[in-house]
Order: structure tokens, then C-alpha cells, then sequence
């Protein structure tokens, strides 16, 4: 426990340039026979000198602490590092040295160690007071908490109350006062640390056990029900048999094994092997060979129903004062309740982050199919499409920064052309026949994903994203959120944007939209329902790309990649109503929100997460079959 | 006398039942008398496999025609009945073989097991895999075959009852429902890989093309048996979906495909007919999978993904739609033709500085002539025959007038 500190220590001090010390040198000759033969009492003021005399000193500490000091036999201490031997007080090297190494016990190995805490707390360089305290937070132990009380006032704010924390923290473990204990519980209460509240679990760790009466010296957690859902009677029974109260019960293993231990010519206890295979028959068998003494007894059903009617459950606390467990149980209760809202806060922000990635994959979809009614079953092939974009850019210009500014608006003119080509060569062929359409795309779709495998092969190609956007945003110690995620919402708020702006404020907006609402009307007021299909479709297809950038960053790309997308981008349109960006973004929003909540309900099993979200939108569809935003218009009558 | 005639004059006005029949029986007597099993050997035993296999998809096919062709539901959904069938009649066959080896297995013991220890270490050897023991609830009916046939046609069946009904009484049709069918498929398959399920997750049920109590009868026999079940499937379904869609139930059905709010103004129960043939077709599609996977031998949730179904749909649309033998040629033509180009036999092209090889292009060649099938044979290949029966479309030549799916034709507005 003391390595790390000791490690920290002496890399610190080794990075100083060897120079002599004469007040150490005084101070070794003065004590040598107690630095050879210390002892746990009388050693502190020895250390505290040494530790006075500066780095030095400190350096002889640790490697006294960390047992690579040796003494020669002309009375000089070396510090031993590997096959090199330095002289502590003159900081020279000693060639070809053969010192008898000091072996210091554990006590006074602890007694140098916080001396060299103390030390290190009060070094005048706040990275090496922020480097030690967070070497303590790590692995703190008694002697630290001591050596961080003594320590004097910290001047930086920031490390003054990481100091406190850390206090607190070794005071809830280590302090022998209850009082102290208490006080140190309450005044971290409301803190949701990890470090927090795993010093608060081994203090209400509990343990069960059965007792005639209540026990006396026992700090009772509570007292056990028996047949209640978290202590069944297999549990009280369990923990009599543990405790030697009643004898193990006969499992049909063991009975099996005991009939088949005492068959005596073809029987046994005077039932035929035959009918053996009639549990009844077992037990007639088995009864009859205890009466002969042949097997143990076995617990009967009344001895059971006695032991436990005669024995009280009880849970304990390991820690034996109540008010400390009264203490750290309230707190854990607060920090419960915190981590709850903070736990729901984190899931809110990971649902806005799927149900941004669902919108910017979705919206393309939407918007085609509210102008053509046609699903485009191909929109996952263009996600894909987007994402190996941006893989080509990234393997020709290095800078990632620069090669994400390139690929962005390049995946979008990619999967623009390839929109337009399939709506030119395909789509307007099959106007008004939607299903063909869904399938023509369909055939669309494996062509693409096979020609990328045929490309790109089949194995994963990695997207690595600008270093700015690794990492992640930490709010604490469960709230944090990865930069490329925000950095997906703000492209999908972009979007969102930039589609309300197209769609209300511009000629192309206009005509998409009336398009949208009755085409028959529309073509007759001299918009070219055709040019503002093809229009739509590159649109829709240009964001599919952008949306595979994206996806890009944080998946791996594969040719599958769409596939994977597609489902639920289907849904989200499903959801949300054709045709209008604000029943996308609700589709999105509820799809997104939807899975991470039944997610964190049920958090091993993202299958069954996936099952119970479709099974709801199947269900959500008998309610609101034109989707949360219906389209108005003759639209919604076709 | 007049049964009679009626009899005579649903088989004159279906011609194609006698031709698939005939063909089908043809098909079967050949593949017999070519097998080891009982005749020359001149097929392997796999390649029968994949024959009657390739007639449980065709099986399938039809039930889709019935579906798409015919009632206009695109349903994307119809591989998970099939799987379902398989699954079902699966948990018989993995149940009562592993019984018959735990119950070898126990036998040697000194004492003979208990009813509860058999069960035991039959769920222990299925489901020792995904690391449970217990027999789920999904198995009870397991060791029984004929409740198990039961529940082959009962579980698909219900289903589609319960999902069509929802979806058609709130009026979800075209790309919607679809789009839906492809939801609940995807369901069922995510909910069947999980471990704890009861279908043993992503291991699915294998060792299913060992019938237990036939361990006499060797792989080469029983692939013909099941090749003669698969036919006689086939032909009864086809008689049964022709004698549907051919007297006036079929003309409600074809009528709601083509206009369904019309049918529904002149008083038909549209919803009724729907779910009256979704669910047949999804009873049909299930005793297809109950007869493909023993074949096949090794079941497993991928089967229900929603590609496998949007495939059958490429199938049927490449073969002829509205056309039940469409749906046949169409299953067997592009399942064969898929196997052999995907199986590495055909020959590679080579082109100069590149060689085409067709394991990884013809997944590119069916997705494009797919799309040139929908483009300029939305009939299919059944629309060949149309052309040389004679029987043609009424030829509307000219343009639309307006831009609008119901506007007037060029000739119909000089009328």
C-alpha cells in the first residue's frame, strides 16, 4: 500500500541534481545506530530531522522505506537503485559498493511514510501537493490521515478542498473516534463520488444470522422475516444448516446416491430397483434404510418447521457502533436518491444523442417519403456511402481536422449525386407503384452493400475522429457525455436548422411543401412536381451521407453499417408522421428516449430492449397510425 | 351433376393446377428414381436435401403470393412464420432425441430415474449451452409431436391473427404495414437471440435432421421422404390457394388489392378477408419452415431476420406476382441459381485486368436485375407465359394527362 507513495516519491526526487548536504550528513552520523536498528517508537524524531534537512533527506526516506538503503562498513548510507549506488548525504556515486541493506519493519516503515506525506503535503510546489494527495486518494491508510491533519493549511483553494475530501474520505475508514467518524460522514452527505460511497459500503456491510434470542453486543441492522421475497424459507433453512443448527437436508442427488449405495439384491429397504424411478418410492426406500441405520437421518419437515420457529433472522453490521452505520446509512440514502436524479440526468443526455443520430439518419427518409410516399430502402446503403466517404478523405489528407471539414460537405455531394441517379434512373420510372418501389430499392440496397464489401472488403475501417472530439465531457462521476456525441447533436441541431430554413423560407421550401400536399395541384400552378422530386431525393440522400460521417466517428465502418440504422430510422418516421421535420424530430426523440429508458430499466439485455421498443411502436401505431404529427392536407387522405 | 361441372370448370378456368401438379409429380418421381436412397444414385443426398428444400421455399413462396400478389400486403414479415414452424417443430425433435440419449445415459445408473430427473438432464443438455437448466415454459408441450404439430399451426397462426388485426383495424396499409411486418419480424429475432428466451439464443436448435425414432433410417432415406412431404405440401397448398383465389372470395380479395376503400363502400368486411388470408398464408408459411429445417437440419434466429423475408418477397416479385405458379418458378429459379453462383461452382469471367468472381458479384447482379425486373417485367417471368397463353393486359396506350395517380388516360379523356 505504502509502493505507490514510496514510487512517487522517488521518481520526484530523482529528476533533483545530486548535491552535497552537509546538515544530512551530520545528522546520519549523529544516529547511525538507529537508522540501522530503528524501532517503532523512539523513531520519529529521527525521521522528522531527516526529513528537515530537504530533498535529500527525503530521498534517503524513501529508499530507507522502500528497504533500498545500505549501510557500508565505513558508516556511509547509500541509496541503492538497481545496480548503482549513491551516497545520501553527498549525493555521489559509489562504484562498485557492496552495502548491507537496512530492513526496517512495517511500523517504522509507516511512522517514515507519513513523514514523507507530511513532507510532500507541505512541499512549496502545488503539483507535487496535487500529485501527493491524489497518490493518498488512491491508497490512503491511517498514518496518511494522521500526517494530512498535521499538515499546514493549504494556500490553493482548488487543492484545499481535494485536501478535505481526501481527509474526510480516510477519516470515515481509518479514524479511531466514532464521533470523528460521524462528523466526517455528514459532512461529505449529498457528495455522489464514487470514492464516497465505497467508503460508506464496507461500513454497512451486513451479514445474516439465526439466534435464539436478539444478540446482545450486535449492532442489528434489522430483523429477517422468514417466507418475505428477499429471505425465503430455503434461505432460513440455508443458514440453520450453515450454522449447525439443523443437519444438511437430502438433496434427491444424495438420496439417489444412498439408494444406490445399499442395493441388496435388486432391492432396496425392501423396495424393487424397478420402481425406483417413482419419487414416492424413493422415499418409502430411504425411510426405510434410516430405520436400519443404514443412512444418516435427514432433517425431516416437523425438525425444519421447530428450528426455525425456535431461532430469530437478524442481518448485522460488521461495523460494531451504531452511529456510525445510522450515519453512513443516511447518507447512502442521500447519495441514492442524488445518483438517482443525476443517473436519470445521464440518461437524458444519452437519449438526446441517440435521438440526434436517428434524426440526422431518419430525416432524409421523411422527407422523401412525404413528397413521394416511397421508402427508400437504400437510404442505409447511402449512410454507408457517407461513412467510407470519409474513410477515402481520411486515408488521403492526414490532418483529421481538415480531412472531417473535407469529407462533410464531399459525403454530402457523393450521396446527392447517387440520390439523384437512383431517383432518375429508378424512382420516377415507378411513380405511384410504392411498394415496387420499396422492393426496387431493396435490390438497390444489396447491390450497394455488396459492391462496398467488394471495395472495401469486409473487415471494420476505422474512422478516427479529430482529436478534439475524444474524450468526453465530465460532469462528475456519472454524468459524462462523449464530445463526439455533442458534437452529433450539434450537427443534428444544425440540420434541424438548416431544413426549417430550406423548407419555410425558400422557393425550393415552398414548393417541396406543396408538392407534399397535393401534387395534382401543385403541377398545375407551374411547379415541376418531377424536378422537385429529384430535389427532395438528392436532399434527403445528401443528409443520409452526412448522417454516415457521423455515424462514422463512433461505429465502425462497415458495409453493414446502414443496415444497422436503417429499422430504427424506419420507425422513427413511422412514429413521428410523414412528411414534417417536427414529427421527425419527435419520432426521434421518442424512439431515442424510449430505448435508453427501457435500457436502463433492464440495463444486461439490450435485445430485449430492442424487442419491447418495437412491440410499443406496434402498439402506439393502433393509437396514432398516421404518427405523433399526422400530415394535413389531401396527402393525409391518400 | 352440378358439383361435377362446377369441379370440371374450376379446373378449366385454372389450367395451371393440372401443370403443376403433373410437373411436381414429374419432379418427384425423377428425383426419386436419381437418388441413393432408391434408385440409381445419380443425385447426392445433399443435393436432394437442397431439392426439397428448394420446394418448402417455394411453399412459402405461394403463401406470399397469396399475401402480395393477391390481397396487396407487401408483408416483410413472412420468414418469421416460417421460422416459427421450424422453431416449433424443432423443440420437438431436439427434445425427444436428447430424451431418448439422457434416457440411455441414466439408464446405466443403479437406480432408474425419476420423470423429474429425466427432464432435468434433458434441459440441462439443451440448455447447459446458454447456461441454464430449467426447462422454460415455451417447452412444455415439447415432448408431445402431435401437440407440438398443434401448436406449428396454432402459434404462427395466432400471431398473425392477433398483429393483423391490430394493424388492419387501425388502417395500416402500403409502405406502412410493410414497414410494420419488418418490425415484428425483427422482434421475434432479437427476442429469440437473447439466452434467456428459452430457445437457446443465437445457438438456435441444431441436430434437427435426427427424426427421433427413425434412427434406423438412414440420411439418404429420409431426405426423400422428406422430399415427397415437401412436394405433396406444395400441391395441396397450391390446389387450396387456386380454389381461393379463384371463385369469388378471390375476386373480394383481388378487388381489395386494387381499390380497397371501394370494396369497403359497397359493404365487404375488407377486414375480415385480410385477416382471413394473412393468417392462412402465415399457416401455410409455417408448415413450410416445419418441413424445410428438418431438412436443413440447425435453426437459428438469423433465419427471422428481416432480409430472409424481403428476399422471399424478390422471389416472388422476380417469378410473377397475382400468379401462384409465378411464385413457384420465381422461388426455385433465383434459390437455385443463388446456391450455385454463391456456392463457388460457376465459372469466373475474366475480363481483361479483372476477373469476375461470382461469389462476390452476384449479390450485385441479383440487386440490378432485380431492379430491371421491377423496371420493365413488373409481371415477372410468369408474364412470359401470360404472353404465350395469350392473355394480355388491355393495352392503354398514351400518356397521363396530369401529373396525379388517378388522372385520366389520353384515350380514355377523348372517350
Amino acid at each position: 500500500m505504502i509502493r505507490p507513495m514510496i514510487a512517487l516519491v522517488l521518481t520526484l526526487l530523482l529528476a533533483l541534481p545530486a548535491s552535497a548536504n552537509p546538515a544530512l550528513e551530520a545528522v546520519i552520523a549523529d544516529n547511525l545506530d538507529q537508522i540501522e536498528k530503528p524501532s517503532r517508537r523512539t523513531v520519529e524524531p529521527l525521521v522528522a530531522q531527516i526529513a528537515a534537512t530537504g530533498p535529500e533527506g527525503l530521498a534517503l526516506l524513501s529508499a530507507w522505506a522502500n528497504r533500498s538503503l545500505g549501510v557500508t562498513d565505513d558508516g556511509r548510507l547509500l541509496i541503492v537503485d538497481g545496480g548503482t549506488a549513491t551516497d545520501a548525504a553527498t549525493g555521489q556515486p559509489v562504484p562498485g559498493a557492496d552495502p548491507r541493506m537496512l530492513r526496517p519493519n512495517s511500523g517504522v516503515r509507516g511512522v517514515i511514510e507519513s513523514a514523507l506525506v507530511a513532507g510532500e503535503i507541505a512541499s512549496p510546489d502545488p503539483a507535487r501537493r496535487a500529485a501527493a494527495l491524489a497518490s493518498i486518494a488512491r491508497d490512503g491508510t491511517a498514518e496518511h490521515l494522521a500526517a494530512l491533519r498535521a499538515a499546514p493549511a493549504e494556500a490553493d483553494p482548488a487543492l484545499a478542498r481535494q485536501r478535505e475530501r481526501v481527509t474526510n474520505l480516510l477519516a470515515i475508514r481509518f479514524d479511531a473516534d466514532p464521533a470523528a467518524r460521524v462528523a466526517a460522514i455528514e459532512g461529505m452527505a449529498g457528495d455522489v463520488g464514487l470514492d464516497f460511497r465505497a467508503a460508506l459500503n464496507p461500513l454497512l456491510a451486513t451479514s445474516r444470522v439465526a439466534a435464539p434470542g436478539e444478540p446482545a453486543d450486535a449492532n442489528i441492522a434489522r430483523e429477517l422475516t422468514v417466507g418475505d421475497t428477499e429471505f425465503p424459507r430455503e434461505a432460513a433453512i440455508a443458514l440453520l444448516t450453515s450454522q449447525g443448527v439443523l443437519p444438511p437436508r437430502l438433496t434427491p442427488a444424495d438420496q439417489r446416491n444412498a439408494l444406490a449405495a445399499n442395493i441388496l439384491d435388486g432391492s432396496v429397504g425392501g423396495v424393487p430397483v424397478a420402481e425406483l424411478s417413482d419419487p414416492a418410492a424413493r422415499d418409502r426406500a430411504y425411510e426405510a434404510l434410516e430405520a436400519a441405520g443404514a443412512v444418516p437421518p435427514a432433517a425431516t419437515e416437523a425438525e425444519v418447521e421447530a428450528a426455525i420457529d425456535a431461532h430469530r433472522f437478524f442481518e448485522i453490521y460488521a461495523e460494531p457502533n451504531s452511529d456510525v452505520t445510522d450515519a453512513a446509512r443516511a447518507a447512502q440514502t442521500g447519495a441514492q436518491v442524488r445518483l438517482a436524479a443525476m443517473t436519470g440526468i445521464d440518461l437524458g443526455l444519452d437519449a438526446l444523442s441517440l435521438a440526434s443520430i436517428y434524426f440526422l439518419a431518419a430525416i432524409g427518409l421523411a422527407v422523401t417519403f412525404g413528397v413521394m410516399r416511397v421508402i427508400n430502402m437504400a437510404h442505409g446503403e447511402f449512410i454507408m456511402m457517407g461513412a467510407y466517404t470519409s474513410y477515402v478523405v481520411q486515408t488521403l489528407i492526414a490532418n483529421r481536422t481538415l480531412s472531417l471539414v473535407v469529407a462533410l460537405p464531399l459525403a454530402f455531394a457523393v450521396t446527392f449525386g447517387a440520390g439523384v441517379i437512383l431517383y432518375r434512373l429508378v424512382i420516377r420510372h415507378l411513380a405511384n407503384r410504392p411498394l415496387e418501389t420499396l422492393l426496387a430499392t431493396f435490390g438497390v440496397s444489396i447491390a450497394l452493400q455488396q459492391l462496398a464489401k467488394n471495395i472495401f472488403g469486409t473487415q471494420a475501417r476505422p474512422l478516427t475522429a479529430p482529436a478534439w472530439l475524444e474524450g468526453a465531457i465530465t460532469i462528475n462521476d456519472v454524468i459524462s457525455i462523449s464530445s463526439i456525441r455533442v458534437a452529433i447533436f450539434v450537427l443534428a441541431l444544425l440540420f434541424l436548422g438548416l431544413f426549417l430554413f430550406i423548407m419555410k423560407r425558400t422557393r425550393l421550401g415552398l414548393e417541396v411543401r406543396a408538392v407534399t400536399q397535393n401534387p395534382g395541384m401543385a403541377a398545375s400552378m407551374g411547379i415541376n412536381p418531377d424536378r422537385i422530386a429529384m430535389m427532395t431525393f438528392g436532399l434527403g440522400s445528401g443528409i443520409a451521407g452526412i448522417a454516415g460521417v457521423a455515424i462514422g466517428l463512433f461505429a465502425q465502418v462497415t458495409s453493414e453499417l446502414g443496415q444497422q440504422y436503417i429499422v430504427q430510422s424506419f420507425m422513427t418516421v413511422v412514429v413521428g408522421g410523414v412528411g414534417t421535420i417536427w414529427g421527425t424530430l419527435a419520432g426521434a426523440g421518442l424512439i431515442g428516449g424510449l430505448s435508453k429508458v427501457i435500457e436502463a430499466l433492464n440495463p444486461a439485455n439490450t435485445l430485449a430492449a430492442q424487442t419491447f421498443m418495437i412491440l410499443f411502436i406496434i402498439i402506439f401505431i393502433q393509437f396514432r397510425p398516421r404518427g405523433i404529427i399526422p400530415q394535413r392536407g389531401r396527402a393525409a387522405e391518400a | 351433376m352440378t358439383e361435377k361441372m362446377t369441379r370440371q370448370s374450376f379446373l378449366l378456368r385454372n389450367p395451371s393446377i393440372l401443370v403443376v401438379l403433373a410437373l411436381l409429380a414429374v419432379f418427384t418421381v425423377a428425383v426419386t428414381l436419381l437418388s441413393q436412397a432408391y434408385g440409381s444414385g445419380a443425385i447426392p443426398t445433399s443435393m436432394v436435401k437442397v431439392l426439397g428444400k428448394t420446394l418448402c421455399l417455394a411453399l412459402a413462396a405461394v403463401a406470399m403470393d397469396l399475401v402480395w400478389g393477391y390481397l396487396g400486403i407487401l408483408s416483410l414479415g413472412q420468414m418469421a412464420f416460417f421460422a416459427l414452424g421450424g422453431y416449433l417443430i424443432g423443440q420437438w425433435l431436439m427434445y425427444a432425441r436428447t430424451e431418448g440419449i439422457v434416457a440411455a445415459s441414466l439408464a446405466q445408473n443403479p437406480i432408474p430415474p425419476t420423470p423429474a430427473e429425466l427432464q432435468e438432464g434433458v434441459a440441462n443438455q439443451i440448455f447447459g449451452v446458454v447456461g441454464s437448466s430449467d426447462l422454460p415454459l415455451a417447452w412444455s408441450f415439447a415432448h408431445s409431436l402431435p401437440l407440438q404439430l398443434l401448436l406449428v399451426l396454432a402459434v404462427p397462426g395466432l400471431l398473425a391473427l392477433v398483429f393483423g388485426w391490430l394493424a388492419f383495424r387501425s388502417r395500416v396499409n402500403g409502405v406502412y404495414l410493410s414497414i410494420l411486418t419488418q418490425a415484428m419480424t425483427l422482434a421475434l429475432a432479437l427476442w429469440l437471440f437473447q439466452n434467456d428466451s428459452g430457445f437457446r439464443g443465437n445457438n438456435g436448435l441444431s441436430g434437427l435432421q435426427n427424426i427421433p425414432g427413425l434412427d434406423a433410417v438412414d440420411q439418404a432415406t429420409l431426405s426423400v421422404w422428406f422430399l415427397w412431404a415437401s412436394a405433396a405440401a406444395l400441391a395441396l397448398a397450391y390446389v387450396l390457394a387456386a380454389w381461393l383465389v379463384s371463385g369469388k372470395f378471390g375476386s373480394v380479395v383481388r378487388a381489395i388489392r386494387d381499390d380497397e376503400t371501394r370494396v369497403r363502400f359497397l359493404g365487404y368486411p375488407v377486414e375480415g378477408f385480410k385477416l382471413v388470408v394473412f393468417t392462412l398464408a402465415a399457416m401455410i408459411t409455417a408448415i413450410a419452415g416445419a418441413l424445410y429445417y428438418p431438412q436443413a437440419g440447425i435453426i437459428n434466429p438469423a433465419e427471422l431476420m428481416p432480409i430472409a423475408s424481403i428476399y422471399l418477397a424478390v422471389w416472388v416479385a422476380i417469378g410473377g406476382r397475382g400468379r401462384l405458379y409465378g411464385a413457384i418458378i420465381g422461388a426455385v429459379v433465383v434459390s437455385l441459381l443463388s446456391s450455385w453462383f454463391t456456392g463457388g461452382r460457376a465459372p469466373a469471367i475474366h475480363l481483361p485486368g479483372y476477373v469476375v468472381n461470382w461469389v462476390d458479384w452476384w449479390q450485385v447482379a441479383l440487386g440490378l436485375g432485380f431492379v430491371l425486373v421491377t423496371l420493365f417485367a413488373p409481371k415477372g417471368i410468369a408474364g412470359l407465359f401470360d404472353r404465350l397463353g395469350g392473355i394480355l393486359p388491355p393495352q392503354r396506350h398514351g400518356r397521363d394527362l396530369g401529373p396525379d395517380g388517378g388522372a385520366l388516360q389520353e384515350q380514355e379523356a377523348k372517350a
